[in-house]
């Protein structure tokens, strides 16, 4: 009986050790469905979804406050990945988020004034200038999230639609007419 | 390297003679493949031709692989025939010269030879006829090391002609591998295609010279020069040339005609045994391949100090008389056709093979590097493909696939766009060489899908990439944005505290007479205070009475 309680004892003592060291050794900060959530969203941080960036609406998915269906730039198919890894059902757009050609800022330099508004709206740094300078986007870092658009009181920024030129030509699904055999 | 290692499939183990083979080397076999007609004794009738200079050269800037050229050439400068008009831009870059003296006219946007038939940068050139060369450098390549002789070829624009112009500089720069075997390609499996077959018939001694240089700088063992057995006079000749220059450890051999035999991996394969995995490169097995002309055009830019400045181009097709010619680069391709002069029934152009090759979007575009044979199609030469039926399984596909793969798996997965389980089927081993289409007994453009595939695929990746990256400079931004909040605070503090101490400094100096005076102001304003306190009530007691 004695030997039993002890045996027992023991190997509840080892087993609670084990799970001990396991919850030091790989204690995960923050939650990984947020990460995984902002991997899928497209990076834009133009606040379309009504949160101030895509990783606030990554920690919203997952908390279940928002839908996966608010994200324009992510595109139908952002929601049918953000679908596939919650395991839900895909939710097409609603009336008020849609997606838009993917387009990039650019600022008419003649008519710019320098008053930095538009370098403190860009969520990824992507306008270079400095006070009563001229000011200039940096295409290569532009993420099209339009929020440099409206601070500019002279307005000065433009979206143009990124259109297909030869670096981002894509061969296209075929088609052609399939005709059934009698 | 460890043939018998390699070959562990029993089917791959049968040693090939091929037919009329007179070399004793054991040859090997890859899997699939298929022998469409090839159609290349129309072409190989008559001697190669310089043709004609055109009244305009229209110059793309991106004819290679990877990076666009930078023009450095002013609109209305005048040339010389050679001289550098687009820089190479980036590591992966090569660049572009004046393929005869003129005067630049424009750059800007123009059609070119590109399935999208989308405008890219070009440098028109009016030629002034009288070819001018800008200064000529010929080295000597044994006085050179491997790197200054890289950075030459990339300066003369050296990519390979095969029809992928890759920069050639690249693949000769392999610090950590150690290149045992050069195999030279001039195998030219494709129908119709005779370019590589009348040079080597033409001008072996230069190819094999280019060999020599690029055994040289690769520091390569053996020279294996590999040509299908449909061009006996271009092994013939090339034999003689290898003879006749002395080249030691250098071995013609005669290979198997069989599409697509000139593929990189499969003319490794079929010359040393060694099987290129999925994801590994040749170069990693100690091999490296060059086309034949890629050899030549190398021998032309160090022993002539000639940047690549012409190519020959095969035309055939439905044209009277189908040739190969030896055209400046940029020459518009409709004066290409005028030299073969296309029959009336003609109705589109094909850039490269029946096999690979793309239609034109213009005959008016301009010749590139890689444009190795132009061939005038009509409905009949290419009836149109009878109507596509769905995918019954048969595997014919996975049969003379050359690279191993289950195409009919491939297709299913493009089709519903689930492109991560085409990649884990290893679609991008898959060479587009279109076998599979060809026995595909219901008729389905099988390498459009995976081309698709491909495309949608790196498009998906580069997005990636710039999702990340804009993530990175969000986060970098937040972090700036929140350190300096805690800046601010900090130094506002940091005020608050001095001036905080600067009080308490004040307060601390007094003496104890000092105390003593303020003590007795203190009790004063207090007996005054109680004086108008009391004052007050007394004037409250008189208004209520």
């Amino acid at each position: 009986m004695l030997s039993a309680l002890l045996v027992m004892s023991a190997i509840a003592a080892v087993l609670g050790a084990v799970l001990g060291f396991a919850a030091i050794k790989f204690h995960t900060e923050g939650n990984p469905l947020v990460d995984k959530i902002d991997d899928v969203l497209p990076q834009t941080q133009c606040g379309q979804c009504s949160y101030p960036g895509c990783k606030p609406y990554a920690t919203a998915i997952a908390a279940g406050e928002a839908d996966i269906n608010r994200c324009p730039p992510g595109g139908e198919e952002g929601i049918r990945k953000l679908a596939e890894l919650l395991g839900v059902e895909f939710k097409p757009f609603g009336e008020d988020a849609v997606p838009k050609a993917k387009s990039l800022a650019v600022i008419d330099e003649s008519t710019c004034i320098g008053c930095t508004l538009c370098i403190q709206a860009c969520p990824v740094d992507a306008i270079a200038g400095a006070a009563k300078q001229m000011h200039t986007v940096i295409a290569s870092e532009c993420t099209g999230c339009e929020l440099c658009v409206a601070p500019c009181p002279v307005d000065c920024i433009s979206m143009q639609v990124i259109g297909e030129k030869i670096t981002n030509w894509k061969w296209k699904y075929p088609v052609y007419a399939m005709t059934a055999t009698t | 390297m460890e043939i018998s290692g390699i070959c562990h499939d029993r089917n791959n183990m049968r040693p090939a003679v091929p037919v009329g083979n007179d070399n004793m080397r054991k040859l090997y076999h890859f899997h699939g493949g298929i022998h469409p007609p090839s159609n290349k004794t129309q072409s190989t009738r008559a001697t190669i031709a310089r043709a004609p200079l055109p009244a305009k050269l229209v110059i793309p800037l991106h004819q290679h692989a990877g990076e666009t050229a930078k023009p450095v050439a002013r609109v209305g400068e005048r040339v010389l025939k050679g001289q550098l008009i687009g820089m190479p831009d980036g590591v992966v870059s090569s660049a572009v010269h004046a393929s005869t003296s003129g005067t630049i006219t424009a750059i800007d946007m123009q059609l070119i030879a590109h399935p999208s038939g989308l405008p890219n940068l070009c440098a028109t050139l009016i030629p002034d006829g009288k070819e001018e060369w800008a200064p000529r450098k010929t080295i000597d390549y044994r006085d050179h090391s491997p790197a200054g002789l890289q950075h030459l070829l990339r300066m003369a624009g050296v990519v390979g002609l095969g029809g992928a112009a890759f920069p050639s500089d690249l693949k000769l720069s392999l610090d950590k591998h150690k290149i045992t075997t050069l195999v030279l390609n001039g195998a030219e499996c494709e129908p119709y295609i005779t370019c590589d077959d009348m040079l080597m018939r033409e001008r072996a001694a230069e190819i094999v010279q280019g060999a020599e240089m690029l055994r040289f700088m690769l520091d390569a063992e053996e020279v294996l020069i590999g040509i299908e057995d449909n061009k006996p006079e271009a092994i013939a000749s090339m034999r003689a040339a290898v003879a006749a220059g002395g080249h030691q450890r250098m071995e013609v051999i005669a290979v198997p005609t069989v599409y697509p035999g000139g593929g990189a991996k499969q003319l490794i394969r079929v010359l040393t045994g060694i099987e290129v995995a999925a994801g590994v490169r040749s170069t990693d097995m100690g091999v490296q391949c060059f086309n034949v002309a890629t050899a030549y055009t190398i021998h032309r830019a160090f022993a002539h100090g000639e940047p690549l400045l012409s190519r020959i181009v095969t035309i055939t097709g439905n044209v009277m008389h189908p040739r190969n010619y030896e055209v400046l680069i940029g020459t518009p391709i409709a004066e290409l056709v005028a030299l073969g002069v296309a029959l009336p029934d003609t109705d589109s152009y094909i850039m490269g093979g029946p096999m690979m090759g793309f239609p034109l979007p213009s005959v008016q575009v301009p010749l590139v590097k890689a444009t190795n044979c132009i061939i005038a199609s009509s409905k009949k030469i290419f009836p149109p493909p009878p109507p596509v039926m769905p995918c019954i399984r048969c595997t014919r596909c996975a049969d003379v696939c050359p690279a191993d793969l289950q195409p009919q798996d491939l297709f299913w997965f493009a089709q519903s766009r689930e492109f991560g389980r085409a990649q884990a089927f290893n679609l991008f081993d898959c060479i587009e060489c279109g076998a599979c289409s060809y026995v595909c007994p219901s008729h389905i453009p099988l390498v459009q899908y995976y081309r698709f595939a491909k495309s949608e695929i790196h498009a998906r990746e580069h997005d990636k990439q710039l999702a990340d990256k804009a993530r990175v400079r969000h986060d970098y931004r937040e972090q700036r944005i929140e350190r300096e909040k805690q800046e601010k605070a900090d130094k506002l503090a940091a005020r608050e505290k001095a001036a905080q101490a600067a009080r308490l400094a004040d307060a601390q100096p007094l003496t104890p007479q000092q105390q003593a005076e303020q003590a007795e102001l203190e009790t004063s304003r207090a007996h005054i205070r109680e004086l108008a306190q009391s004052a007050v009530e007394h004037a409250d007691e008189g208004t209520t009475k």
